[in-house]
């Protein structure tokens, strides 16, 4: 404990007696302390890239029936920048959670096998193939997590920043708003492009700000909106003035929604924003506010915007003739779920099924494409890996000592399963279906980017819980 | 903090719950009837891998087979009979989808039905190729046959039937098609066929034995008039009705005739079992009018009438419609008004009372093989209900033998056999062509064959001919076909 504590606090004037001291005790620590986490964390890692590349020839036997090295050669590639992170971790945080980084990289691993094999099946390759750019967007996406991971060698530094973030989350958000900059895909004004080259949603990159913005507003603000206001019906309601942030937090979601027809974003921040304040706050009825002014503009949208009351009539009867005939209908959604259902319990095997009949099968129907080809049984693992993600995010904002370290991961970690709740839970009929990119399995850089730096802040952010502190957590 | 990190975890795990119940009740529960949708376009391409299993008859005669094709759909089906079978096989075509026995045994045909689940694990555990099960009809090549030829251009259908088990002996429909063309992977050839086809006014691609286009059954209905008279318990074959030369309908200023414009037979009264030998309206009219609607129609759907039916190929229902009138009555006992009857309709009429009032399931399938010669599923005879008790079925019988012998259907009489039958001519319209019936069995007194001949549009011979005339020499071969074996 008083080790990490000078290791993070040592001050910038340190003495160079203190200075000494700290050196003894880090050779010290080295010697006491093996670093089991990295070297479990390498052997998971070993493990993911054997199951990826399985996965990958698996593909290639069932859609070619032979082994083209060319891209198993470019994922190998791939795969030693993930050993670079976990280098760079044995040096700069080696105390960091061992199995997160494996996880991301098997599910990145897979969603890379699966678009691979839509690319078979459309017969495209090169730069035309989603899979070469979802390598390279890998590939950035890594290096962005290894900068991270190498240049915030404190995560409070980020608290200092709070409303900096706050703004910049505003204006990456606006961004595609811009004329001239801004590129409607699929109905939503999300993304944006410069010229034909670079296509990039900023909206994945503001989740992040975002994050921050909330962890570190809501630690400075939430004794003013815990303590005061009036009880109703056994719950405290805040005082009006204090809703001020939750306002602007709606307005803004409902703004995506109504400008940029982005339902799954709007409801992947406000779901955000909601989880973060009730924990810091600890009041429910945050929670039932958040949730009725959300489902009352969601049922306003319905009522008053075509494109969303056509998602809902797609996800309420889908097999109905006239909405699946209906422009923008429940074809799409049916076509997936007729994958999954082709895929039964133990799915047609890699590169034997049909995913690419489904439209956006590489994407937004990632999943259905998996669970076709991998069963229920692979489906299930799946989700079982990203449940294994998302609670060793929950577990670190356990241990983390400082509140906004607590916050900022929790509101990560939150936000990888209300993606995939949302994506899957769209394709699988639990909600209507949005568009937002599945974590780690879906074609789409920005996203690949985003997911891979909340890794790293995860990574980080874990480095600095103790693990003594599990045993005594504070109330 | 904590407390409320718990909470979200709690959540996090509910979410995580919706979603293995979700994709659960998607792959696991829901799959199969998922992969029937006709949207799902997947299990239509998973069939072109299957080697689709042939249709045969029980002697082997092969209706429908797949050959090796040199394109993506790797097989191309045949029919190596022609048209003979079309109505009965239907067609299938990778892109177009299929129609008839094609259609109705796909799930056999493709090896996907859940009675083949154990032979596919083995299949996989042997490393087999995927081929899908043999469908075995209970067609006889040589009544198909006869009843083909005896039909000859005329438009209409044959159905025969084996009273004692329902077996479907031969079912032929004119014009049909040759399933050959609508099987081709030509995209644009198929298109084209199947828009001559369907915008042909003789409708080749209905088989017309199963219904689709029913016709009124005309005097062949006069069997069931006769037998809810039995069944009322009030009337006998001896009974007698007034037999003036026409009788006009209460109420209205129609008058009803004998066909022969002539009273039925010389005598003041005529009894029933004359009235039905000499096919004669008007008694049947005044026996309507006094059954009343209700008890004809009662009649009409315990031999099946207004009652869907899958052979498995679907049979489109008969009518005898409810909310008639007294006049719609009378001409109901004849088979006119607004009654409408199949070929297969009329064939378990007398197949029905053919075998002491016990009528079998028809049905076109005697088992399914699978390629290890396994058999995944036979059709045993099945009773569908009593239509009369064995004393009324006798009586009715002998109506039919004297009808056939000495009276209006006499064209159906063969040497040395008892044929018991009723003919029909039935009017369509005041100028329009009639159609022209035949039901019957024989032998009479243990029929191995119930036969049903229906000919449209007058058999192209104006309105001089009946149903004596065409379609009683068409059921005599069918019978000759079955009974010379």
């Amino acid at each position: 404990m008083s080790t990490e504590a000078l290791n993070t606090r040592a001050p910038a004037s340190g003495a160079d007696a203190l200075q000494a001291d700290t050196g003894v005790i880090r050779t010290m620590r080295k010697l006491r302390m093996p670093k089991t986490h990295r070297n479990r964390e390498l052997a998971l890692l070993i493990f993911a890239c054997v199951v990826n590349a399985g996965a990958l020839m698996s593909v290639q036997l069932g859609a070619l029936g032979q082994i083209e090295p060319e891209i198993l050669a470019l994922c190998g590639a791939l795969a030693s920048l993930v050993f670079g992170l976990h280098i760079c971790l044995r040096f700069v945080a080696r105390d960091a959670d061992p199995i997160i980084l494996p996880v991301a990289t098997v599910l990145n691993g897979l969603g890379l096998a699966m678009i691979y094999r839509i690319d078979l099946a459309r017969n495209v390759s090169g730069w035309s193939a989603a899979s070469t750019r979802q390598i390279v967007w890998s590939s950035i996406a890594i290096i962005a997590a290894i900068l991270v991971i190498l240049l915030i060698r404190n995560h409070r530094v980020l608290f200092r920043y709070t409303y900096l973030f706050g703004l910049g989350a505003f204006i990456l958000l606006l961004l595609p708003l811009v004329p001239g900059l801004g590129r409607t895909v699929g109905g939503a004004t999300v993304w944006i492009g410069i010229g034909n080259v670079v296509n990039f949603q900023p909206g994945e990159i503001a989740k992040i700000f975002l994050a921050i913005f909330f962890a570190g507003y809501l630690v400075r603000t939430r004794d003013t909106l815990a303590l005061v206001g009036k009880k109703f019906l056994g719950i405290r309601f805040p005082r009006l003035r204090d809703l001020g942030p939750i306002f602007v937090v709606w307005l803004m979601s409902m703004g995506i929604i109504v400008f940029q027809h982005d339902m799954g974003t709007a409801l992947l921040y406000f779901g955000m924003f909601t989880i973060m304040i009730y924990v810091a706050t600890g009041r429910l009825s945050w929670v039932l506010l958040g949730m009725g002014l959300f489902l009352g503009g969601a049922y306003f949208a319905s009522q008053r915007l075509s494109y969303v009351s056509g998602r809902f009539d797609a996800w309420l009867d889908p097999f109905s003739q006239a909405n699946y005939d209906k422009v923008g209908g429940s074809w799409q959604l049916v076509q997936g779920i007729f994958g999954l259902a082709h895929g039964g319990f133990t799915g047609t095997g890699l590169g034997q099924g049909r995913p690419n009949l489904t439209p956006l099968a590489e994407s937004d129907f990632i999943v259905t494409s998996l669970g076709e080809e991998l069963g229920l049984a692979g489906l299930f693992a799946i989700l079982a890996l990203f449940l294994i993600l998302v609670a060793r995010g929950l577990r670190i904002g356990f241990s983390t000592r400082d509140d906004f370290g607590k916050l900022l991961a929790i509101g990560l970690a939150f936000t990888i399963a209300l993606q995939v709740f949302i994506m899957v839970g769209g394709v699988t009929r639990v909600i209507p279906l949005t568009g937002l990119a599945t974590p780690f399995l879906a074609a789409g850089g920005s996203a690949l980017v985003a997911n891979w730096i909340i890794v790293a802040l995860l990574l980080k952010l874990s480095d600095g819980a103790k693990p003594e502190l599990e045993e005594a957590p504070r109330a | 903090m904590h407390k409320e990190l718990r909470r979200v975890g709690a959540v996090v795990v509910l979410m995580f719950a919706a979603l293995f119940v979700s994709s659960t009740v998607i792959q696991g529960v829901q799959s199969d009837a998922l992969g029937k949708d006709p949207r799902n376009t997947r299990t239509r391409y998973d069939s072109y891998q299957v080697e689709r299993g042939p249709i045969v008859l029980a002697d082997g005669t092969i209706i429908a087979q797949s050959v090796p094709s040199n394109d993506e759909f790797r097989y191309q089906r045949e029919y190596p009979q022609g048209p003979l079978y079309a109505g009965v096989t239907g067609y299938f075509n990778p892109i177009q989808g299929a129609t008839g026995i094609e259609q109705a045994m796909n799930d056999y045909l493709t090896g996907t039905s859940s009675d083949q689940f154990l032979t596919d694990l083995a299949r996989i555990v042997n490393g087999q190729p995927a081929r899908g099960a043999r469908v075995e009809l209970s067609i006889q090549s040589k009544v198909q046959q006869a009843a083909s030829e005896a039909l000859g251009n005329r438009r209409g259908a044959v159905v025969a039937i084996e009273p004692k088990t329902g077996k479907i002996l031969a079912m032929v429909t004119n014009p049909t098609f040759d399933p050959n063309g609508m099987a081709s992977h030509n995209s644009d050839a198929v298109s084209a066929l199947y828009k001559d086809l369907l915008a042909n006014p003789l409708d080749p691609l209905i088989n017309r034995a199963i219904g689709g286009n029913l016709n009124p059954p005309g005097s062949s209905f006069k069997v069931i008039v006769a037998a809810a008279a039995l069944a009322s318990g009030e009337y006998t074959a001896e009974s007698e009705f007034p037999n003036p030369q026409f009788i006009e309908l209460p109420g209205t200023s129609t008058k009803v005739y004998n066909f022969t414009r002539e009273a039925c037979g010389p005598g003041e009264t005529v009894t029933l079992a004359e009235a039905i030998r000499q096919s004669c309206n008007v008694p049947m009219a005044e026996l309507g009018i006094r059954l009343g609607a209700d008890k004809i129609r009662e009649q009409a759907e315990k031999f099946g009438f207004n009652t869907p039916l899958d052979v498995p190929l679907r049979v489109e229902p008969s009518v005898y419609p409810k909310g008639g009138d007294v006049p719609s009555t009378a001409l109901s006992a004849f088979g006119q008004w607004d009654v409408r009857a199949s070929p297969m309709q009329m064939a378990m009429v007398s197949a029905g009372i053919g075998n002491g009032g016990v009528m079998m399931k028809p049905n076109l399938v005697n088992r399914v093989i699978a390629p290890n010669l396994d058999v995944v599923k036979s059709f045993d005879p099945e009773k569908l209900r009593t239509v009369v008790t064995p004393d009324q079925a006798s009586e009715l019988t002998k109506m039919m033998i004297a009808a056939v012998a000495t009276g209006q259907s006499n064209n159906a009489r063969i040497e040395g056999v008892d044929v018991a039958g009723k003919t029909g001519t039935a009017q369509n319209g005041v100028d329009d062509p009639y159609t022209l019936w035949f039901t019957g069995f024989a032998p009479a007194q243990n029929p191995e064959v119930a036969v049903a001949v229906v000919v449209e549009n007058d058999g192209d011979l104006g309105h001089h001919s009946s149903g004596n005339i065409v379609s009683s020499p068409i059921a005599k071969k069918v019978i000759e076909a079955v009974l010379n074996k």
